[in-house]
């Protein structure tokens, strides 16, 4: 547990970053040489850095996950994929803009993408509808996850929502049977399925894309039942006790690798993704190559029972 | 009164756990019900048709032939995975309230005949949530189904996937979805019968993926319930009069019938001869 919030943290990093910039700036207007100053500094805000990330509790995981300058499953794909094709709608009702689905070529590997995409802007946030897919959403990735399996290609799926969408159309088109559907035909795939869960991986909004042979977490992302606000909400009654709620639930990468719910935690930049998005893209690269170089060589009968009996046996109760 | 002659036999052990006293005033439609009537209809308001919840051994009286019930599973219990607080308190009082050890009874017992594997949810032990054993119980249930042939019914009464245990209630959700998957794979009849309430973290699993889906008249079902719906923002916009209600599920395609408690067995026998029976 830190003392400073997070946020405040944040902002005496920017101050300090911002004497940098200036200091640099200094040295090319003037050629005075500032280096030395510079690498000081530096070195002030990495020790600073260091120190306040390698203390984080599960509500500080939760704010980064939620970053407004997060990188977001797009922001990621550029990066990690070439010749990525987006592949739309799930032929039954729509094409929903919170689910991303295509394929692509990650080095020499080509697979198949699901991810979750949320907003940036006012206008791009209502477009992605906040990130939470809808019934047709999750139909169109497992009609994606079904193409993949038809042409024999590992797919690699991004989880990055707050929620599956609850509004009342969702409830007409059957937003539950969608994803009880994905969860199942997930089971039967033939294919090696990694999952990765970039920044929020809420609830059956996330588990509806996330029923993988290897499942990883972000360093900072979070993956609970429900948000912390909910739960703080229904349990005590007060949204504000959302901190403690989140620490109750263990929403943070590390608790859910010690319940075994997780395989493999992904690094993230120091001071989170959003700092170097483009270090974290190459972290999350190189584990799924490791992922497709493992899972590869099973036949798709292994591939499908070691999933299901990962999933068979999560649960921690007592039998007498 | 017809059906109740039909099913005589079942209504004297219908109804043992209602409320102290004589009478019960309906939720429905605030009529002053005797208790000794309301046995005789199953729990069901004879004026307005609402259906009272039941707890599993009410449910067990009704839907079974009689002295055909075998409970198993019984050594499974609820720990406290994550440490939550006061959730050991909760646990507590859930085997107080509703005589069992988690929210989910399993067993297997006889329709007209017909021998089930059968799970039950009850409300009174903690909204009937999914943790870690109600996951274990369901898949087990699917799984003695599978060992002996026999069809799986899954009664569904509960508010969701239980907060207290976190992650590990979630992954409860593909648990239970992907053992339904091995009863496709086997040919078996996977039968839901949806009562007042099936929500979210079940309504979105296991339930949602019966082969045929009855639903009790009255009963809330739904993926969001009210206070997550508000939390998302939802909350205010407008709904159509019967939304989450089972004419609404029923009109939009996703349950094959909304069917009268008194009607259930027969309902139930009918699709098990259709699926076991003939040729394979």
């Amino acid at each position: 547990m830190t003392n400073k919030t997070l946020t405040d943290f944040e902002k005496q990093i920017a101050e300090l970053e911002k004497l940098i910039d200036n200091l640099k700036q200094k040295a090319l207007d003037t050629g005075v040489n500032t280096s030395e100053a510079l690498e000081e500094l530096q070195k002030k805000r990495d020790d600073l850095l260091k120190e306040f990330f390698s203390n984080l509790d599960a509500w500080d995981n939760a704010i980064l996950a939620r970053h407004q300058k997060r990188p977001y499953t797009l922001d990621y794909v550029r990066n990690i994929f070439d010749e990525f094709i987006e592949l739309h709608g799930d032929r039954l009702f729509a094409d929903d803009h919170a689910m991303v689905c295509g394929i692509g070529n990650i080095e020499d590997k080509q697979v198949a993408f699901i991810g979750q995409q949320k907003g940036r802007d006012l206008k791009e946030r209502q477009y992605r509808n906040f990130g939470s897919a809808k019934p047709e959403g999750y139909r169109k990735a497992m009609r994606v996850m079904h193409l993949a399996e038809k042409f024999h290609k590992p797919i690699v799926c991004f989880v990055d929502t707050p929620a599956a969408d609850c509004s009342v159309g969702a409830e007409e088109r059957g937003i539950s049977e969608a994803i009880a559907r994905n969860m199942m035909d997930m089971m039967s795939l033939k294919v090696p399925v990694i999952a990765i869960v970039i920044g929020e991986g809420g609830s059956g909004g996330a588990i509806g894309i996330a029923v993988a042979n290897k499942v990883a977490m972000l360093e900072h992302s979070i993956y609970s039942v429900i948000p912390p606000e909910g739960c703080a909400a229904i349990l005590w009654r007060d949204p504000s006790k959302a901190k403690e709620a989140a620490t109750a639930l263990k929403i943070n990468a590390e608790s859910a690798k010690e319940l075994g719910v997780i395989d493999d935690i992904i690094k993230e930049s120091l001071g989170g993704a959003h700092r170097n998005a483009d270090e974290t893209a190459e972290n999350i690269k190189e584990y799924i190559l490791k992922c497709i170089e493992e899972l590869s060589p099973k036949t798709g009968d292994e591939l499908a029972k070691e999933r299901y009996d990962k999933f068979r046996n999560f649960g921690k109760y007592i039998e007498n | 009164m017809a059906w109740f002659n039909i099913e005589n036999k079942k209504v004297k052990n219908a109804a043992q756990n209602l409320p102290d006293g004589i009478w019960t005033k309906c939720p429905g439609c605030n009529e002053i019900l005797f208790n000794k009537d309301l046995e005789k209809t199953l729990k069901v308001c004879p004026k307005c048709g609402y259906h009272f919840k039941l707890t599993f051994q009410e449910r067990i009286n009704i839907f079974f032939d009689e002295n055909t019930w075998e409970e198993n599973n019984t050594n499974l219990e609820t720990g406290n995975p994550l440490d939550f607080p006061e959730y050991d308190i909760k646990i507590k009082k859930g085997i107080l309230k509703s005589g069992l050890k988690d929210s989910v009874v399993t067993g297997h017992g006889k329709v007209r005949g017909h021998l089930v594997s059968c799970a039950i949810s009850d409300f009174n032990f903690m909204g009937g949530s999914m943790g870690s054993v109600a996951g274990e119980k369901i898949v087990r249930t699917i799984e003695y189904g599978i060992e002996n042939k026999l069809p799986v019914i899954i009664f569904t009464a509960s508010g969701g996937a239980r907060m207290q245990e976190g992650i590990l209630s979630l992954m409860q959700m593909a648990k239970t979805s992907g053992a339904v998957l091995k009863m496709n794979e086997a040919g078996l009849p996977f039968i839901i019968i949806m009562t007042d309430p099936t929500t979210a973290g079940v309504h979105a699993s296991y339930a949602s993926l019966g082969d045929v889906i009855f639903a009790e008249p009255g009963a809330l079902i739904g993926f969001a319930g009210a206070r997550v719906s508000a939390q998302a923002g939802v909350g205010n916009t407008s709904k159509p009069d019967d939304f989450q209600k089972p004419s609404f599920q029923l009109s939009h395609g996703l349950i094959d019938g909304i069917v009268h408690r008194k009607d259930l067995r027969k309902v139930v026998a009918k699709f098990i001869s259709f699926a076991m029976e003939g040729e394979k």
